[in-house]
């Protein structure tokens, strides 16, 4: 997407997506960094199986749930990529079973 | 930088939210001397509305001035020690406790004289584990969110909140789409839109479901507040120079696509907001930003049981009197959460809140220069926010662009028929038990995005108006904030403490 008004930030960070190399400018979400990269849905729904991605941005809708090394269930717009981050895309519930 | 309390403390003050409403009860708490501290969940102060990232030189956002000087008197309170201000705390459930014994207090006034009065108890996660923070006095400053409104194919991904387009531009740097559709009502959708163009989307149009012409048949409120209208106007021009096609009386009344949003169908509304046969539209994007007012986030003061009520533009809001107090003795309220009116209402009506909250546990006088002087900035920015529910109302129509088969509850998927059939064929009469029928809002966000709108399809087939019981069964959120079982079994068992140390995830 543009990056026109976008000054870079100093420090850019490397994870994965499901096994494909990614890069993140430092501090910013995994949301941001896949929405950034043309990444639109990394979620798939419990029940019909439909994709999901970014809804509300700001932790409110739980939509945007993404697997974190190994940890499922993480909101992506509010999870800050950390350096050598594993993030896969989540299917249902993953295994969040005691997140509450 | 968020303060680390090395022992358990009793602060004067708790301020929940580091917005606009937040920082000003914060800060003017502190400075009358009261010992404050100033929860939040994010990782900076702002909240929403002067979300930003790190070296934000602030050029995307409005008001920056006063975020800067708000945040000057922030460091300069935590630097003596004055506000604990701990970010990264999201709360998750609020406690009024009579009659504890005190920890020990951090005032140097008064305190023997409030030594049994009620505490108030936050239970906050941070850095994996739970723990607490404990004051005399709260100010409520939890701010609101986007108001939604289902239509088919608002689950697409790339149909996003006008408030997540603009926090994923403000905060992250990162534009939501290459070509975008802004639709909903209210004043908000402007900035969302010129903000999209500035920062490169083509913005493939701006629809407002009202008629904002509204706010012209109140011309002495328009005229008290011209900054605002100017600004409008502004943005007006910008979205005309540009060739932004703007409609009012039209919105998105359906997205398409298979696996993301490849464009919508927008449709011309009569007054009551149904869709017009025959003027549907269709235009084709990538994104769809889109919001409907905001909703107050209040389940923190459902915690405390402070009373609400439906304000004039449909939200449940928390009832509190001109000095920012509740139903609930020490408990105070300010910004968004007694009722959306803007950042310019939200810092006075924190100032005076913290006003009030830090002389009830001090004992200082609250200066009645300073108070006439803030209710008299208060009168004309109140008067506008009673305004904008006039000028943007959400009218019943809307129920027309939701089918059956339209998709009302995101988390649980729950379908507009299994609300309807919830009462038709199961005998549900409110929200609550059509809710517990039909699943929706039980879901992960707790009812937080489809509340209003399901509160609106059961009082439709109800065939009555929503009522503020309907909306108070949505907003019953008993754990406010995600915490696993391991955050839990990792609190502290010794009390109250503070941060160990700052931890961003």
């Amino acid at each position: 997407m543009s990056d026109r008004l976008l000054s870079p930030s100093p420090g850019r960070v490397a994870f994965t997506f499901d096994g494909r190399p990614m890069e993140a400018q430092e501090g910013q979400s995994i949301a941001a960094a896949l929405m950034a990269a043309g990444i639109r849905s990394w979620r798939t729904t419990r029940v019909e199986g439909k994709p999901r991605g970014l809804f509300c941005g700001i932790g409110i809708c739980y939509d945007c749930l993404v697997t974190v090394n190994g940890e499922a269930s993480r909101r992506a717009c509010l999870t800050q990529v950390c350096e050598g981050d594993t993030v896969q895309h989540q299917e249902g519930a993953g295994h969040a079973d005691d997140a509450l | 930088m968020p303060t680390t309390p090395s022992e358990p403390v009793l602060y004067d003050v708790l301020v929940i939210g580091a917005g606009p409403a937040g920082l000003a009860a914060a800060t003017t708490a502190a400075g009358l001397g009261a010992h404050v501290a100033l929860l939040d969940a994010a990782a900076r102060p702002g909240g929403q509305y002067w979300r930003h990232r790190a070296g934000d030189d602030g050029r995307l956002h409005h008001d920056w001035g006063k975020f800067r000087a708000l945040r000057t008197s922030l460091d300069a309170a935590v630097a003596d020690g004055r506000i604990a201000y701990l970010s990264d705390h999201p709360c998750w459930h609020l406690e009024r406790v009579p009659n504890l014994a005190p920890a020990g207090s951090a005032s140097t006034a008064a305190t023997a004289a409030t030594a049994d009065a009620a505490v108030f108890i936050a239970h906050v996660v941070h850095a994996g584990a739970d723990t607490e923070v404990r004051a005399r006095t709260v100010v409520l400053a939890t701010g609101a969110y986007d108001r939604q409104l289902p239509f088919p194919g608002w689950t697409l991904p790339g149909v996003i909140t006008a408030g997540g387009a603009q926090a994923l531009l403000k905060g992250q740097g990162v534009v939501a789409g290459k070509r975008i559709v802004v639709a909903g009502t209210g004043p908000f959708l402007f900035p969302v839109a010129v903000g999209l163009l500035h920062a490169g989307a083509e913005v493939a149009g701006v629809y407002e479901a009202g008629s904002p012409t509204a706010m012209l048949r109140h011309p002495v409120t328009a005229a008290r507040n011209a900054s605002k209208l100017i600004e409008g106007a502004g943005y007006m021009a910008t979205l005309l120079r540009n060739r932004v096609p703007y409609r009012t009386r039209r919105t998105v009344i359906a997205a398409h696509g298979e696996t993301e949003v490849t464009g919508v169908t927008t449709a011309a509304l009569d007054a009551e907001w149904r869709a017009i046969p025959g003027t549907e539209e269709q235009v084709a994007c990538d994104t769809v930003a889109t919001g409907y007012g905001f909703t107050p986030q209040v389940e923190l003061a459902a915690d405390l049981g402070c009373a609400m009520a439906m304000d004039a533009d449909g939200s449940l809001a928390v009832t509190a009197d001109e000095t920012g107090r509740s139903s609930v003795d020490g408990a105070f309220v300010a910004g968004e959460a007694r009722g959306v009116g803007g950042s310019a209402l939200a810092v006075v009506d924190g100032r005076i809140a913290g006003l009030h909250a830090a002389a009830s546990v001090t004992g200082a006088q609250v200066p009645p220069a300073r108070l006439a002087t803030l209710a008299r900035l208060r009168a004309p920015l109140r008067a506008f926010a009673d305004l904008l529910p006039v000028a943007f109302p959400v009218k019943p129509g809307w129920r027309t662009w939701v089918h059956d088969d339209t998709t009302v509850c995101r988390c649980e998927e729950v379908p507009a028929t299994a609300l309807r059939d919830a009462v038709t064929e199961m005998g549900a009469e409110d929200a609550r038990s059509a809710k517990l029928f039909a699943r929706a809002g039980m879901g992960l966000c707790q009812g937080r995005v489809c509340g209003y709108a399901a509160s609106g399809l059961v009082a439709q087939a109800c065939g009555r108006e929503v009522t503020a019981d309907d909306l108070h069964s949505t907003i019953r959120r008993p754990i406010a904030w995600p915490v696993t079982l391991g955050a839990l079994a990792a609190g502290n068992p010794d009390g109250p403490i503070g941060a160990p140390g700052s931890n961003p995830r």
